[in-house]
């Protein structure tokens, strides 16, 4: 077997238990450098990782793990994730106990991200699943003395076990009727397991525990009160990484595993997209809590990139992983700074961001670039990919009326969208009078991540070209090599 | 002297602007007036340079952009858009000029102005749909900012919000349409000039077009205000700070007609055929409504919102009329309203801070107080009657004699009506505010001094340039007209051009 294939995942491994092991040996005092080595290390293998012009494609443990142009993708991002999150909290490292244990626990969660967006096989699939769930269920329950965190964490305990549990019955009903749970081999038999419905409920099942990752409706109602009450750093986390690991296995199910079935449940998976958004959209309006409004603003976007996947086409699977891209660094960007001002404020309140605009000019722009970018305003990057999505649904417009309604629906939902990200901005600078004006200060760290966001933000946004070619090679390599010849609808491209 | 110099100076000047620190007010004006000069320059030196009587882009310039998915960053300007350009960095030129009286936060003001100017321009020279939206969206984020932070009246949020929604809204319907006619059309691209030649060997079907034009009308259409989809004008404007108030509704709400124009007259025009009645009775709704409406303001502001609108209806009824004269006049009215609306705005917001209300029964004689500013406001006010020797004249003439080929006659009876009830308000306004005893309870605002009057000055030398030389302008339109109209062109660098472009097509389609 070849191990190199697998050297990101072991690296990182090796790096989360040097921060543990370090923690042995380095004062109380010099916390702080546990989050910098941490940071370095993951700003070496990221470069590792996006630098080496083409890594080589192969599987490994029988073809359970693989690597290609769609795990490379996602690779990068899961990395760039971590790197922004650790920058994030060295800043607090002296306010968090047990500071090398969260370094720690994001670096195994983003282990887990990593093999998710290899996995090829089901049970890797629940595995790489579950390392990032259960390390979540640490990093939401962070801050120990707020009750909030703790009841987060119940709840995200709860709902995810309920998710696991479907997830895992899924995977026994499809290994039951199919007697694999590799998705290439399973791909090869498609048309006749597409008659079997024990495999099509397992299937199902397996979306279930898919759609509690991606918070979609109806398996949503965890994302407000977790992401509300978990230290912003996590929530970033989980907005960003835990999501894109989602929709890696989405894709990979859907498109690797059962195209065939895909198609056949293209308008299931538009209508859940159209409810989604729909649903985070008008959930959002009255929040004034800010946290809280990303979470529901989160599962608003969940609903856009699911239309993408409904969308059934290469242009619809570009569309979600340049939206993925501009996405990340999107909602990184805006908790780099709602981080910094809860911690400042003690409060996520809507009234807490008053006059931003005067405190701290950088954290108001940061915020506004990020929620602007969210609401798909052009030149930002969230616009190119929210384009690519509508453009992807319009082609099949023409031809079927419900393709029509949800791209009127997404119109609709980014304009309700708008409403409440302006509410923020509004809040950051409209007050003529503002009691506190005293300056935020930013640390060193928190600066840097923040640039690294709004740089790729502004980037993205002008320059889509390169993600766009990435996005397109990845999505091309999602058809299995044996389907391709079977697989029509994936091959048209518009 | 090219287009892509002209599209960032705006932009230049809006780095240069965030590098200077917050407290250097004066450098921070100085430099936004002097890159929206040299703008205004570049684009006075591009449309004498344009040669009138060719039907063909000129000054093209062209790189890929995002090549996977068929979009590239191509400029070019024709008839249809070198009178839009000038008229644009003229109006941001005045707009800066006007800006001199924000206090807070002067430096933000200006970025946002400047930004404001760059996507406007960007807007009219983009070939590219894709770009032409995305530019367009590029300017309307700092109005709305603009509206909130500097915004005017009790009414400011309300308004802003509304006109955030109501454009976002529109321009998401629009960007559809266009997301449709991509996908339709088949010819993997938004590059107009490709897209044209492409249509032109293989056209939509009726179906396609009957389901991409509606989605474009209503999505921008709202962005010009449109009847029933215009409530956001006149509050907006009113609640808009001055500047902000000319840029919109001189130049970005024409954004929307532009388009409209480049897309919907070459490659929809069965649809447009098919709609030519329910449009041309919504272009009824806004000169007729919109001008009653008008007829009862008592708020300055209200009142030129309103006509503006009504003056718009005239722009729709030119695009339901279609063919080469009502494009042509299309095109002279969005130029010439551009300026109007600019100034009478301009005018009005110094009215408005130098009195400290907008309220017309609180106004009168101002003319007495204020010689210059009334006499100038006067002038914009028969300008917007459409009295000869202004450039609204001939556009208004223009589109009269396009809809009486195609439209019934009650249409024409109606649009004349419309263009009496703007006598009447306009007269009014006049009679009102200017004219009539001296109120002593209103404070005495200064008249604008010499330097304060440039912008207006300007705007006027302009509008009247157009007015008495309206040839200038149509010898520039007439042929880009004929070649988005449909009407095979006569003269002999117009049949040139068109076998360069099927060559273009040709050889793209096997690209993609």
């Amino acid at each position: 077997m070849n191990y190199s294939l697998l050297s990101l995942e072991i690296l990182v491994t090796l790096l989360g238990v040097a921060v543990l092991l370090g923690d042995l040996w380095i004062p109380s005092s010099a916390r702080r450098l546990l989050g910098y080595v941490a940071a370095t290390g993951i700003g070496i293998l990221l470069t590792y990782a996006v630098g080496t012009a083409a890594p080589p494609d192969g599987t490994a443990f029988g073809g359970m793990f693989v690597v290609d142009a769609l795990s490379n993708y996602f690779k990068g991002f899961f990395l760039l994730s971590a790197l922004v999150v650790v920058l994030l909290t060295i800043g607090s490292s002296e306010s968090i106990s047990g500071y090398a244990e969260y370094c720690a626990l994001i670096l195994f969660a983003t282990v887990g991200m990593l093999f998710a967006a290899s996995a090829n096989d089901f049970v890797l699939m629940f595995v790489a699943l579950e390392l990032i769930t259960v390390t979540f269920f640490i990093l939401v329950s962070y801050s120990r003395n707020r009750s909030g965190s703790l009841e987060a964490g119940v709840k995200y305990l709860i709902m995810g076990a309920l998710a696991s549990g479907f997830m895992v019955f899924g995977i026994a009903l499809i290994f039951g009727s199919a007697g694999t749970t590799q998705f290439y081999e399973i791909a090869a038999r498609q048309t006749e397991l597409g008659r079997s419905p024990v495999f099509l409920i397992g299937l199902l099942l397996t979306l279930v525990g898919l759609g509690f990752k991606i918070a979609a409706v109806p398996f949503q109602m965890w994302a407000p009160d977790v992401y509300q009450g978990a230290p912003a750093t996590t929530t970033a986390f989980l907005a960003t990484g835990s999501k894109a690991a989602g929709f890696a296995l989405l894709l990979r199910v859907a498109f690797s595993a059962v195209p065939d079935i895909t198609a056949h449940w293209s308008r299931l998976i538009l209508g859940l997209g159209v409810v989604t958004l729909l649903y985070g959209s008008l959930c959002a309006i009255p929040q004034r809590s800010v946290k809280r409004l990303m979470g529901y603003s989160s599962i608003a976007n969940a609903g856009y990139l699911l239309l993408g996947v409904a969308a059934v086409s290469l242009n619809g699977s570009t569309a979600v992983l340049t939206y993925l891209g501009g996405y990340i660094f999107t909602v990184l960007a805006g908790f780099a700074v709602i981080a910094v001002v809860t911690a400042q404020s003690n409060s996520d309140d809507v009234s807490a961001f008053a006059g931003l605009g005067q405190r701290s000019p950088l954290l108001a722009t940061g915020l506004t670039v990020s929620l602007v970018s969210l609401a798909g305003i052009p030149p930002l990057a969230g616009f190119f990919g929210k384009f690519l999505l509508l453009k992807s649904i319009a082609a099949h417009a023409g031809s079927e009326r419900l393709y029509l309604v949800a791209l009127l629906a997404a119109c609709v939902g980014v304009v309700i969208s708008l409403y409440y990200y302006f509410g923020v901005v509004r809040a950051m600078f409209w007050p003529r009078t503002v009691a506190d004006l005293t300056p935020i200060p930013v640390d060193g760290p928190t600066r840097l991540a923040l640039g690294i966001c709004l740089i790729g933000v502004l980037y993205l946004g002008v320059f889509p070209n390169a993600l766009v070619q990435g996005a397109k090679q990845a999505a091309a390599g999602l058809v299995p090599q044996t389907a391709i010849a079977a697989q029509p609808v994936h091959a048209v491209h518009h | 002297m090219s287009l892509s110099t002209l599209l960032l100076t705006p932009f230049v000047g809006a780095l240069l602007l965030l590098l200077v620190p917050g407290n250097y007010r004066v450098i921070h004006r100085f430099i936004a007036l002097v890159t929206t000069a040299v703008t205004a320059l570049e684009a006075l030196r591009l449309f004498a340079a344009f040669q009138p009587g060719i039907a063909g882009i000129q000054f093209e310039q062209s790189s890929a952009w995002v090549p996977a998915a068929g979009f590239s960053f191509h400029l070019g300007v024709d008839g249809l858009n070198i009178g839009l350009v000038l008229m644009a960095s003229l109006v941001a030129f005045a707009a800066t000029c006007v800006s001199w009286d924000i206090e807070r936060q002067p430096k933000l003001f200006y970025f946002l102005l400047l930004l404001m100017t760059g996507g406007a321009i960007g807007a009219f020279v983009s070939l590219d749909l894709f770009f032409l939206y995305f530019f367009n969206e590029l300017a309307l984020v700092p109005t709305f900012l603009m509206m909130g932070i500097w915004g005017r009246g009790e009414n400011r949020n309300y308004a802003t919000f509304q006109i955030t929604l109501y454009l976002t809204l529109g321009a998401l319907i629009g960007l559809s349409g266009l997301a449709l006619l991509y996908s339709q059309s088949g010819a993997n691209t938004l590059d107009w000039v490709v897209l044209k030649a492409w249509l032109a060997e293989n056209p939509l079907s009726a179906h396609s077009q009957r389901l991409i034009l509606p989605l474009l009308l209503i999505g921008f259409g709202t962005l010009v205000g449109l009847f029933p989809f215009h409530s956001w004008a006149a509050p907006g404007y009113a609640a808009a700070p001055t500047a902000t108030a000319m840029m919109h509704a001189g130049v970005l709400k024409k954004v929307g007609l532009y388009i409209l124009l480049r897309v919907a007259v070459p490659f929809l025009p069965e649809a447009l055929h098919h709609w030519m009645y329910p449009l041309a009775i919504l272009a009824l709704g806004n000169i007729l409504f919109c001008g009653w409406v008008a007829l009862r303001q008592r708020d300055v502001l209200l009142l030129l919102g309103n006509s503006s609108l009504a003056h718009m209806g005239f722009c729709f009824l030119g695009l339901a009329a279609s063919g080469v004269i009502g494009v042509t006049g299309v095109v002279l009215i969005m130029v010439a309203h551009g300026l109007l609306a600019a100034l009478s705005f301009g005018l009005a917001g110094h009215l408005v801070r130098a009195t400290g209300t907008a309220d017309i029964d609180r106004m009168g004689g101002l003319l007495k107080t204020m010689p210059f500013v009334g006499t100038a406001l006067i002038m914009a006010l028969l300008a917007g009657c459409g009295l000869p020797g202004f450039a609204n004249f001939p556009g208004e003439l223009t589109v009269m004699f396009g809809a009486w080929k195609t439209l019934p006659v009650f249409v024409i009876a109606a649009a004349w009506g419309g263009l009496l009830i703007g006598g009447v308000y306009m007269l009014r306004a006049i009679r009102d505010l200017l004219h009539g005893p001296v109120r002593a309870e209103l404070p005495q605002g200064d008249d604008a001094g010499c330097w304060r009057r440039v912008p207006f000055l300007t705007l006027l030398a302009a509008l009247i340039f157009f007015g008495v030389n309206p040839a200038s302008l149509v010898d520039r339109i007439t042929p880009a007209a004929a070649a988005v109209a449909g009407v095979p062109p006569v003269s002999a660098p117009t049949a040139g051009s068109e076998p360069a472009g099927h060559v273009a097509v040709t050889s793209s389609p096997n690209h993609r």
